[in-house]
């Protein structure tokens, strides 16, 4: 495999950026979101050179690799700290850079009245480098430094206006539930270590064929825990809703196009793990197909528009996780309905934000409405989005989202039926709840009060977003033109080869995929278009809405079933602590300052009466001399 | 060994007068009394050396020790205060009885264990030793055998005399207050009367010797005019006897 | 007579010097009775070099005699800086290690 010494580049730039900014201090607050907007385009840059000279090599030559340095190395256990570009990565590395880049120019406009713009750029940048390494790294526990520094930078911008306490709650609780995932990821960095003896990428693949199945079972559900930590699938689901707090280029850039698909890519590259693994791609699956209904299902029932798009975001994801359950034949799909989507939303979110920021920050949409008139632009963007991801061809959801039906159709009897239904029931929610974020916000009557003053972005602002809308148009066309990205990444995550007799024709599973998304948009249309809307949200309602509307339960399913659980656990050890182990301690205690206020008796302080404990003592020795030498 | 009449006589003699003198030091109230019956036995102690032909020992007691150390231990209690004679009654209850009987145990024991260490060991004697002289045949062991010892000896004395130094500085903790401060500060105190000298004992007095008080103008005596060491000892004289009886308040003019 | 009697003479006065240390309560006394040991060790020594014939005894009573004097100059010094700070000579009153 030849080596590359420019791949530390992409990294290493945009922390520079980030240092610098962090350490820069308020020096550097007049022209560090340049720095940071540059550090992140020429990360782009690097990734575009490295794409050109990927594409003149022959297919299998294709990964190049860069050892930076020996990282540990104990006895016969020897890391190194070394990056890894392949047809896989690359189209992270653009993908992350390239959208990164544009949400930087997005931010310097959104951001430019906030005193702590520095700061927001410096954690960009840093989520930048840290998501990079995440899909550079050639070991699992390089995977892990990027995973680890993708779930700080998440911390820090969920919780960048940490000036208000839920704010600040609502990061913390991403970062624990997080935490829940990063744990099976350990627990799998172990069990490979522990089972394989080595955790690079190519050295498992090498030895994963003859490793047992129950290791490779153990490894691949906690895998698939990582991954529902990081992509917020079921039941790990409940943070990404409340991450809605950060800043919109924050929601569309991290909890949208990148560090949320994270669990995707983790899933695709570990295919040697899964492909051998039946019952953990079965989980896979599992989790995919809960999560897409799961998802949808709260995206119904939310106001608030970013949280709407943030319950599609997690029901999109159980698509792509449902697609890399699926094996070969799914992963590519999977890579490709991520890809697609990371230009799609992102630029709804980056349209969301645009509306907030004509609307005085307002993010509920029953305070929306007509919103098309004022802000044309926005309009038509965040039009193109939102026909990609109901799926209506040509644009580009309708491509990768067909994909993954058509793939869940294949799996084969019941099982095929039961996900290509719940992959099909996803569709027809998502047309509806997604028609109702377009109707509330920008077709319907206007709601909004007196004192709000619409109008369109600034150019820095809607040019990024026309440009990911672009994404949102041609990317799925592109794609799939002549097999293009199946064929790019088979070297990777294996082919089509051995595939099966097709369960329905394509033809029939696109038209059934139309039919309900026809379906799901026409109930929007009728409840929400050509009905009056409530300004405030209607009390009485069925219990199935209040449940909807209540996530599921999910917050109340996590907090029964581990939150008071866990706090009476702790309040039992902090009991047991004070009585049995403090107790010890404190009876150690009691002793010695017991026996020593006896003894104090004997301790006068008067020179004279040490003075004669002296002479008593020279008198026994005496004594014991004059026995002795008798 | 048998030794001499001369210096049986010597012993017998000297010998109960250094226990006797170091039993007085132990009961005298006064410090001073005690420092001067220690340097009585000293001077004994060398005697002793010296008839023990210890010449050399004999000469650095009396100059070391009844010299050096006891004019150092007199001018101390000079310094601390000649006049507190100490109370010989017992604070810490039970001490002195503890005391008394552990040192009879003590000296008993003692006494015993020399009787039976010493019983078929006759002396040997020095005149072989001390054949080149006692200060020669010193001097070689000093150099020769115990010349480690000795540097580190000399080291010590340099070290505690350093020590003695930074343990009698005194830091000063505020300025030292100028001629016009000490001045300022006395005038304005309480009466006016601190503001003129004190006067010298004896003053106006019939008698001026250091225990006689000074006169006032107004024929009352001043007891602030005698050092408060002959006062704390009772040394003060009345100064009734020697006041004026009459006390001639006239102004005469000068011519 | 026999040079042993100097040894009981030594004996004695180390016993009285050791009632005095814990007897007498000005620490100027006190030291005296300290100086008194030790001139009695050194009776004992300068006895033991007579009885055994050489000159190791006196070289250990002269040692012990420069070390008394070290001990004499820094113990002073101590008592002064006590005298210095609390008024008194007494050893009774510098008795703060109780608590």
């Amino acid at each position: 495999m030849s080596t590359s010494s420019s791949l530390v580049y992409l990294i290493a730039l945009p922390l520079f950026g980030a240092a610098a900014l962090l350490l820069g201090g308020r020096r550097t607050d007049k022209w560090g979101h340049f720095l940071a907007t540059a550090m992140s385009a020429s990360a782009f840059g690097v990734g575009l050179y490295q794409l050109s000279q990927m594409l003149a090599r022959p297919t299998e030559e294709r990964a190049v690799t860069q050892k930076l340095f020996s990282w540990i190395a104990v006895g016969n256990f020897n890391i190194d700290a070394a990056l890894l570009l392949d047809q896989l990565s690359i189209c992270f590395v653009l993908l992350i850079t390239g959208v990164g880049t544009l949400i930087h120019i997005y931010s310097i406009s959104y951001m430019a009245h906030d005193e702590n713009r520095r700061r927001f750029f410096a954690y960009l940048n840093l989520f930048i480098a840290a998501m990079l390494l995440l899909v550079l790294g050639n070991s699992y526990l390089n995977l892990y430094v990027g995973w680890e520094g993708v779930g700080l930078a998440s911390y820090l911008l969920i919780g960048f206006w940490n000036q208000k306490p839920a704010y600040a709650t609502a990061s913390k609780k991403a970062f624990v539930m997080n935490r829940v995932g990063d744990m099976g990821l350990s627990f799998a960095i172990m069990i490979a270590f522990a089972t394989l003896g080595t955790t690079t990428f190519a050295g498992i693949a090498d030895v994963a064929p003859r490793a047992s199945e129950g290791a490779l079972t153990a490894i691949g559900i906690m895998l698939v825990v990582a991954a529902a930590g990081k992509s917020a699938q079921f039941p790990l689901q409940a943070w990404l809703g409340d991450a809605m707090a950060g800043p919109t280029p924050v929601s569309a850039l991290i909890h949208a196009a990148t560090m949320v698909t994270a669990g995707v890519y983790l899933i695709v590259r570990s295919h040697f793990i899964f492909d051998l693994a039946p019952t953990a791609q079965l989980v896979v699956v599992i989790v995919g197909a809960i999560t897409l209904i799961f998802g949808a299902l709260i995206g119904t029932a939310k106001d608030d528009i970013k949280k709407a798009l943030a319950a599609s975001t997690m029901s999109q994801i159980g698509y792509m996780i449902l697609a890399a359950g699926l094996g070969p034949v799914g992963y590519a799909f999977a890579i490709m309905h991520l890809l697609t989507h990371g230009f799609f939303k992102a630029s709804m979110f980056l349209g969301a934000g645009s509306v907030m920021h004509g609307m005085n920050d307002e993010v509920n949409m029953r305070k929306f409405g007509n919103l098309r008139k004022f802000m044309p632009i926005t309009f038509v963007t965040f039009g193109f989005g939102y026909l990609a991801i109901i799926g209506v061809p040509p644009f580009a959801g309708f491509y990768s989202k067909d994909a993954i039906i058509e793939t869940a159709f294949n799996a084969g009897g019941l099982k095929g039926i039961l996900l290509g239904g719940a992959a099909l029931l996803g569709a027809a929610i998502t047309a509806f709840y997604m028609s109702r974020v377009m109707i509330l916000t920008f077709t319907s009557k206007a709601r909004w009060d007196d004192e709000a003053h619409p109008h369109e972005s600034p150019a820095l602002m809607w040019v990024p977003i026309a440009i990911l809308s672009f994404g949102s148009i041609a990317s799925g066309f592109l794609f799939t033109r002549g097999h293009a990205l199946v064929n790019w990444l088979e070297p990777i995550v294996g082919g089509h080869e051995g595939n099966h007799e097709e369960f329905l024709a394509p033809m029939v599973v696109s038209a059934l995929a139309l039919t309900a998304v026809a379906i799901g948009v026409a109930i929007a249309l009728m409840k929400y278009q050509f009905a009056d809307v409530a300004p405030v949200a209607p009390v009485d309602v069925s219990a199935l809405t209040r449940l909807v509307r209540n996530d599921l339960g999910q917050d109340a399913f996590n907090e029964a079933v581990f939150m008071r659980p866990g706090i009476a656990l702790t309040e039992l050890a902090q009991k047991a602590d004070e009585s049995v182990v403090d107790g010890a301690v404190r009876g150690v205690g009691r002793l010695a300052t017991g026996s020593g206020s006896v003894l104090r008796r004997s301790q006068t302080g008067f020179a004279r009466s040490y003075a004669a404990f002296i002479l008593i003592g020279a008198v026994i020795l005496i004594a014991g001399i004059w026995v002795v030498t008798q | 060994m048998i030794i001499q009449t001369p210096e049986a006589v010597m012993f017998w003699f000297l010998a109960p007068v250094a226990v006797i003198a170091a039993l007085g030091m132990l009961l005298v109230k006064k410090a001073v009394h005690s420092a001067l019956l220690l340097a009585w036995v000293m001077i004994t102690l060398a005697i002793f050396y010296i008839a023990q032909d210890a010449l050399f020992l004999g000469i650095v007691q009396i100059v070391v020790y009844t010299g050096a150390v006891m004019m150092l231990f007199l001018f101390i209690l000079m310094l601390v205060g000649v006049d507190s004679s100490d109370s010989l009654k017992e604070t810490i209850p039970g001490l002195r009885p503890i005391a008394i009987t552990a040192a009879l145990g003590f000296g008993g024991l003692l006494t015993s264990l020399i009787g039976r260490a010493t019983i078929g060991h006759p002396a040997i004697g020095l005149t072989e030793a001390n054949s080149t002289g006692n200060v020669q045949s010193l001097a070689q062991l000093l150099f020769s055998d115990f010349v480690w010892p000795f540097e580190v000896v000399s080291a010590l004395l340099i070290t505690a005399a350093l020590g003695a130094m930074v343990l009698a500085h005194h830091q000063r903790t505020v300025e030292r207050p100028t001629q016009r401060e000490s001045s300022i500060a006395r005038f304005r105190t309480g009466s006016l009367s601190s503001a003129a000298g004190l006067p010298g004992p004896g003053v106006f007095a019939r008698h001026n010797a250091v225990d006689v008080p000074a006169l006032l103008p107004d024929g009352s005596p001043a007891p602030t005019s005698i050092s408060a060491t002959l006062k704390a000892r009772g040394d003060m004289l009345e100064s009734a006897p020697f006041q004026l009886d009459v006390v001639d308040t006239t102004v005469v003019e000068e011519k | 007579m026999n040079p042993y009697n100097y040894l009981y003479v030594s004996g004695l006065l180390f016993t009285i010097g050791a009632v005095g240390v814990v007897v007498r309560r000005n620490a100027i006394v006190v030291f005296m009775c300290v100086e008194l040991m030790l001139n009695a060790a050194n009776l004992a020594f300068v006895t033991f070099s007579r009885i055994n014939g050489t000159l190791d005894g006196q070289v250990t009573a002269f040692f012990t005699m420069v070390v008394a004097a070290c001990e004499v100059v820094v113990g002073l010094a101590i008592i002064v800086t006590i005298y210095r700070s609390r008024r008194s000579a007494s050893v009774d009153d510098a008795s703060l290690l109780k608590r």
